[in-house]
């Protein structure tokens, strides 16, 4: 036997030291697993706030009613708008716009939408001359059939289950097709994300059972929102008693945003 | 965003008629006229080299090896501009990783390894291997160890070998030439498939830049097979003169099919014709009709139907020298033409609103990511690269070793 080997009792008694080691490793195990299994319970009730427990999306299917007939221009949708959803105030990046329609006897057709018509709209001139006027609040369409959606190379931008076109900025690449795809200008590059940016039904709020922003603040009343499905939401109202159009149907990507009195110069 | 404000303040200013808000920042800039403008010469370069693999043009022969190494200098930095123009460039790997196979641009990144690594390298590879294992055996010091290491091991110059990399050569052509439609198809296409702009929306989109991309790439080597010649103190006239012929007829297709869709859109006269026909003759004038189509198409056709060979002898003789000035200032012409014609597509494309009711300007930045120094740079470095490729292999016919030195072969 050489000196440095251990004696029999000496390596008899360490299976007995190593379960020791076992019996207080499982010790601070039990004694963390109620730590370990609040924090999860916190991490999946943050996880579960962040998707409203109560909210189901497959009961909704959401779209937008605009009385053209109601909006007197003031704007205020596009400041509620911007201000809920943090949208840079310089005059280049709206999520909704209004756009003022003056179309004068001789068949001429004036279209304006100065800072996207956040301040109202300066009056006429004169009113002589013209054949009729009106203004004509846009944002993003929510098409059923969404070319963002298509073009869009990493998926960023989706459609949800309850119908509303999002954009995942942590996912978004900022190459900016979804932005050419768009045939009705609702989207921008957010120059602080560097990512693709639009209207997104103020989803933070619809799913807590509220209405969009802009639906909110219309002192008019000519945004209406809510299900497109469902028989007895304002909505279905709205469509079943206006005569309802929707913007560029000849693109086939069939618009959520329902305009009624909607004229043939409005593009 | 300070600058970025100040710049689009001062585009408000110019804009005419009715643009959405939204529209008055011009999304796809400089860097994305630059990108097509390289994938349109890679491709065109690629084309050419196959006609005298598959097509058996033997005047053009000379200019074979140039041609892929042109391909492939160009090709390493197409995807620069993409790169720098992203928002969050550390994100771009997301498009191989979780791609949206709904969308066209997601097929970037697989046709373009497909392109690089099977069409254009294992090309080169093959046609080089032969040569690279000679260089490696003569040479000594660092060159021939780049040599050595770029012929991966396969140094068996036995006549069954060299027999089967003409045969892999030929059908890697064969592969290549639907494989660079591809490639520079699909860039049309993504443009093309824009149903949102009447300027884009067109069938014949991803076929004009087919076209034109030939063009361009011809028109390079061209230019790249004189000047190189003139440094070199020799170059063959009758490749020279096949190369103008294979560049006339390139030419007198692409303007046709131009043509083609203009006349098309003018005579369907949809909803947008009006907008369209202002952006032609204000925003565009300069670009489209004097420098794509006067000076770029119509004047390089002219020089060339009188010049080249293109009807079977000249309609003009001209004394070869002149000939080769001649030739030299077209395929300069067409270049100038082919960029005008890709920034009449990207920036054209958004200088009206998809409301159909007015036009916005574009202000280019010198400086910054998105400014003309970063493009320069990014158009000159192929050059840089297509150097040292020369340098490594050399295209030339008189750089290749005809002969292995005695008792190599066959080893």
């Amino acid at each position: 036997m050489t000196p440095e080997a251990k004696p029999p009792q000496a390596i008899a008694g360490a299976p007995e030291q190593v379960s020791q080691e076992r019996r207080e490793f499982l010790k601070q195990c039990a004694a963390a697993a109620p730590l370990l299994l609040a924090t999860i319970a916190v991490a999946e009730g943050v996880a579960a706030g962040a998707e409203e427990p109560n909210y189901k999306p497959e009961e909704h299917y959401y779209g937008m009613g605009i009385s053209v007939n109601k909006c007197i221009g003031c704007g205020r949708c596009v400041d509620a708008c911007k201000t809920e959803n943090n949208v840079p105030r310089e005059p280049f990046y709206f999520r909704t716009w209004v756009e003022r329609y003056v179309i004068t006897t001789d068949g001429q057709t004036v279209v304006t939408s100065p800072n996207g018509g956040i301040e109202g709209f300066p009056s006429t001139v004169s009113e002589k001359g013209i054949l009729r006027t009106f203004f004509v609040p846009k944002l993003c369409n929510h098409c059923a059939n969404p070319p963002c959606v298509q073009v869009c190379p990493v998926g960023a931008t989706f459609l949800t289950r309850d119908g509303v076109v999002l954009v995942d900025k942590d996912y978004c690449i900022g190459c900016r097709y979804c932005i050419q795809a768009c045939p009705y200008g609702a989207r921008f590059l957010n120059p602080v994300t560097r990512t693709a940016e639009k209207c997104t039904f103020c989803y933070h709020r619809v799913v807590q059972g509220k209405v969009p922003a802009c639906v909110e603040v219309c002192p008019t009343g000519a945004r209406v929102f809510g299900d497109v499905t469902a028989r007895s939401s304002p909505l279905a109202r709205f469509v079943r008693f206006n005569e309802i159009q929707v913007l560029k149907p000849q693109l086939n990507t069939e618009p959520k945003v329902y305009y009624a009195n909607l004229d043939g110069e409005v593009r | 965003m300070q600058g970025l404000t100040e710049q689009l303040n001062n585009v408000l200013q110019q804009v005419s008629g009715y643009i959405y808000p939204n529209e008055v920042e011009l999304q796809w800039s400089l860097l994305i006229v630059v990108y097509p403008y390289i994938t349109g010469l890679v491709a065109g370069a690629f084309i050419l080299a196959s006609l005298e693999r598959v097509f058996n043009v033997k005047e053009v022969e000379p200019t074979y090896r140039l041609a892929l190494l042109t391909a492939l200098a160009f090709l390493l930095i197409a995807p620069l501009p993409l790169l720098l123009h992203l928002g969050h460039p550390e994100r771009s790997l997301e498009i191989f990783l979780t791609p949206n196979t709904h969308s066209a641009m997601a097929m970037f990144g697989f046709i373009y390894a497909w392109y690089l690594a099977v069409v254009l390298l294992l090309e080169i590879w093959f046609d080089y291997r032969r040569d690279l294992v000679l260089w490696a055996r003569n040479e000594h010091g660092l060159r021939r160890w780049i040599h050595l290491i770029l012929t991966l091991g396969a140094t068996d110059i036995s006549e069954a070998a060299v027999e089967f990399d003409r045969k892999a050569v030929r059908f890697i052509t064969i592969i290549g030439i639907p494989s660079a439609f591809l490639l520079h198809g699909y860039v049309g296409f993504i443009f093309g498939s824009v149903k949102a702009n009447p300027w884009w929306s067109s069938v014949l989109i991803p076929i004009v830049f087919l076209f034109s991309a030939i063009v361009s790439g011809i028109a390079l080597v061209l230019i790249l097979y004189l000047l190189t010649g003139l440094v070199r103190r020799g170059f063959e006239m009758a490749c020279l003169d096949k190369l103008a012929s294979f560049l006339f007829y390139a030419l007198i297709l692409d303007f046709s099919l131009e043509i083609l869709d203009f006349i098309h859109r003018l005579y369907e006269a949809e909803e947008s014709i009006k907008i369209l026909s202002t952006l032609i003759s204000t925003r565009l004038f300069l670009s489209l009709i004097v420098l794509q189509a006067l000076t770029g198409t119509v004047l390089p056709l002219l020089c060339l139907a009188f010049v080249s060979p293109a009807f079977g002898r000249p309609l003009v003789r001209f004394p070869e020298e002149l000939r080769r000035l001649v030739y030299l200032g077209s395929a300069v012409l067409i270049q100038i033409g082919i960029f005008s014609t890709r920034w009449n597509v990207v920036i054209g494309g958004q200088l009206f609103s998809k409301s159909l009711r007015g036009l916005t300007v574009y202000k280019m930045a010198l400086t910054g990511m998105e400014g003309l120094f970063v493009s320069v740079v990014l158009l000159a470095v192929p050059f840089v690269l297509l150097y040292i490729f020369v340098k490594l292999l050399p295209p030339w016919k008189e750089s290749s070793p005809t002969q292995p030195p005695e008792g190599a072969a066959g080893d």
